[in-house]
């Protein structure tokens, strides 16, 4: 039934799992997160600190509508219903409304505290790069934020910039990463940091005659080049880890691993317990918006609005 | 922490960073800010602490380069007022107006 | 003497002929990608027009982001340098010089005899640059002309949140989606490169007279929104976009 339930939820981006060795009724403390990105919008719920359940859903234009939804996909299969919630913070991309949420908490420091708690306490840098940001944020062993920098003014380093460029050269963007090494030998970065720039720069390329997969192990080295400036500012530790969409680009996320020297952290659990369960990168922010909901009402430090 | 408000773009890095563990919440730099772009409240990158700090308005983070170059930190003849008026020196600036406009 | 000023920008290059100080000849042309060969072209053809051969020419100076790429070139000067110039020749009063174009843009805070003093640019970032209304006159699907015109009537003063050219095209999509009206949308764009360009200038300080010159000056719209910005008047010359190329042909007449 695991199984099955592991399978289903990587094959399709909308999915959702519950995990069958929690009964939720013999659990104090009930809290949910839900994270609304540009993207995509992720709900999740814990009983006592523990994953009970996660959905994951594309966000529409209207954020309110996309909560519910990421928060409804994380509770369909279960018969938690929002009554049951001791307490639910909402987080994620510039000011979002997550109406049932009691309060919001930025997504920086819900990431750092969610990546904590999947990959472990050995987690030091953390580099999320979402459809139009991209943030690296550097923690200490408890999961709490020692610095950050984040970008979401500038599109070259985020999903954008990407997708930009599969648009450009008409390949679809989940294939530029294998592509991108199918090449003679490692080609010169795009010069242009500006994405619109960049533009013109990759077109010329073309007009000369330079194979596109060499246009894109170009593009895909300028991207990891950008993303390690970044990094470099703030100073990358080991375990380092990287979520977001991009965490699925080889292209770049080899191409950076080989110039930080660094390698990205294994995606397991930390938890032994946890091993057979589904491992997805995007739920980080949900899952920290979740524990700090549980901190706060463990904490006696905010009242719960459980109904039932 | 050590938060770094603004961008890096194709000419550089545009940052006002805020050390939130110098920093006492006095607000003198919310005051002398030409720009009023500067505000104090609660840590939002430690929701478990209750100290107030300051940090740079919403609004204004992503045009930080534009916000802050009048004030030419970097390079300036004259300190710039933030920096100028924070006893624990809890602000600092990044090199990008320097390096574009210096 | 015949002298000839070629500035070679992002997008387009200008060339100026003088002979004994008056303007001969000019001409424009887009760029692509082999803009050595381009310029040559242009420079060939104005000669024509002007009913000279390169024989007959004293003296080429070349300015612009690729002005290093003109063979022809006897020198190559800044961008500040011939903007100040040319500014300088036309408008003597001139003191602070705001010069935007496809790809770049700068303050120049200039003397009274036209040296450069200080100044200040924003490059390889299309949020300041005349790349960034080109955009977003593509979003509205409109010419940039059409933009400027259309913006003229707006009362409006919508923010703009994206500062990126790349995020500006989808918040524009957007705006378009909630039925703001397109002159609206287009005073926006405005008001958001203004307030970009003026905090530039006040890096090197506005004192007047403040000239504006590049592509983006011919932009009627963009000017009204820099004038209320920085709250002073702005003086545009004839021909803005040619200030480059003047200023490097009269630093080439002057033998310099």
């Amino acid at each position: 039934m695991v199984e099955e339930a592991k399978k289903e939820f990587w094959r399709w981006p909308e999915g959702t799992w519950v995990n069958p060795h929690i009964n939720w009724k013999q659990g104090k403390i009930i809290t949910s997160g839900v994270d609304v990105g540009s993207v995509s919008s992720q709900g999740v719920v814990l009983v006592d600190g523990e994953l009970y359940s996660f959905g994951s859903t594309r966000t529409g234009f209207d954020s309110p509508d996309s909560a519910r939804k990421a928060l409804n996909i994380a509770l369909e299969q279960t018969d938690v219903t929002e009554e049951n919630l001791d307490y639910c913070i909402g987080t994620g991309y510039g000011r979002v409304n997550v109406p049932m949420a009691q309060r919001t908490i930025t997504e920086i420091a819900c990431h750092a505290r969610g990546a904590h708690f999947m990959y472990g306490p050995a987690v030091r840098t953390i580099m999320d790069m979402g459809g139009q940001d991209c943030k690296a944020i550097n923690c200490d062993e408890k999961g709490k934020v020692l610095n950050f920098m984040m970008n979401d003014k500038c599109a070259a380093g985020t999903g954008r910039g990407m997708e930009v460029f599969a648009d450009l050269i008409q390949v679809p963007v989940w294939e530029i990463g294998p592509r991108s090494f199918q090449i003679d030998e490692e080609p010169e970065m795009i010069s242009s940091t500006c994405v619109v720039f960049a533009k013109s720069e990759v077109l010329g390329l073309l007009e000369q005659g330079v194979p596109e997969n060499q246009v894109m192990a170009s593009y895909c080295a300028a991207m990891a080049h950008r993303i390690m400036a970044l990094l470099h500012r703030l100073g990358v530790q080991e375990k380092f880890v990287i979520t977001g969409g991009i965490a699925k680009n080889e292209g770049v996320v080899k191409r950076l691993e080989k110039e930080l020297g660094i390698k990205t952290a294994e995606k397991v659990w930390y938890k032994p317990e946890y091993k057979d369960y589904p491992f997805d990168t995007q739920i980080a922010g949900a899952v920290g918006a979740a524990l700090f909901a549980h901190a706060m009402v463990s904490k006696g430090k905010v009242k719960s609005v459980r109904k039932t | 922490m050590k938060a770094f408000y603004g961008f890096k773009d194709g000419s550089g890095d545009w940052f006002l960073i805020i050390d939130t563990e110098k920093c006492n919440g006095c607000s003198a730099c919310v005051a002398v800010c030409p720009a009023h772009a500067l505000e104090v409240g609660e840590d939002e990158f430690d929701p478990l602490s209750e100290e107030h700090v300051a940090h740079v308005k919403d609004e204004d983070r992503k045009k930080i380069r534009y916000t802050c170059a009048p004030c030419k930190p970097g390079f300036s003849i004259d300190p710039v007022p933030c920096v100028a008026v924070c006893e624990p020196g809890a602000i600092t600036h990044s090199d990008g107006w320097k390096r574009s406009y210096g | 003497m015949i002298a000839v000023g070629i500035d070679v920008g992002g997008k387009n290059a200008h060339v100026i002929i003088l002979k004994g100080g008056e303007i001969l000849a000019k001409g424009e042309a887009a760029m692509g990608i082999h803009k050595a060969e381009e310029a040559e072209h242009l420079y060939d053809e104005t000669l024509k027009k002007a009913g000279m051969k390169r024989e007959d020419v004293g003296s080429v100076i070349a300015t612009g982001s690729a002005g290093k790429r003109v063979s022809f070139a006897d020198s190559v000067i800044p961008d500040a340098a011939a903007d100040a110039r040319g500014v300088n020749r036309l408008i003597p009063s001139a003191r602070t010089v705001i010069d935007v174009g496809a790809e770049e843009g700068r303050a120049i805070k200039v003397s009274p005899k036209g040296r450069v003093l200080d100044f200040a640019v924003n490059e390889k970032c299309a949020a300041g640059t005349g790349t960034f209304v080109e955009t977003m006159a593509r979003a509205l699907e409109i010419t940039v002309e059409e933009m400027a015109k259309l913006s003229l009537t707006s009362n409006q003063s919508i923010p703009m949140n994206a500062q990126c050219a790349v995020f500006g095209e989808s918040e524009v999509v957007s705006l378009i989606h909630q039925k703001i009206a397109k002159q609206d949308i287009a005073k926006a764009v405005h008001d958001a490169i203004a307030g970009r360009i003026a905090s530039v200038a006040r890096v090197v300080g506005l004192e007047q007279d403040v000239v504006m010159i590049g592509g983006v000056a011919k932009n009627d719209g963009f000017v009204d929104a820099l004038k209320k910005e920085i709250d002073m008047d702005l003086i545009v010359p004839e021909d803005p976009e040619y200030m480059g190329a003047l200023g490097s042909a009269d630093m080439a007449a002057a033998g310099v």
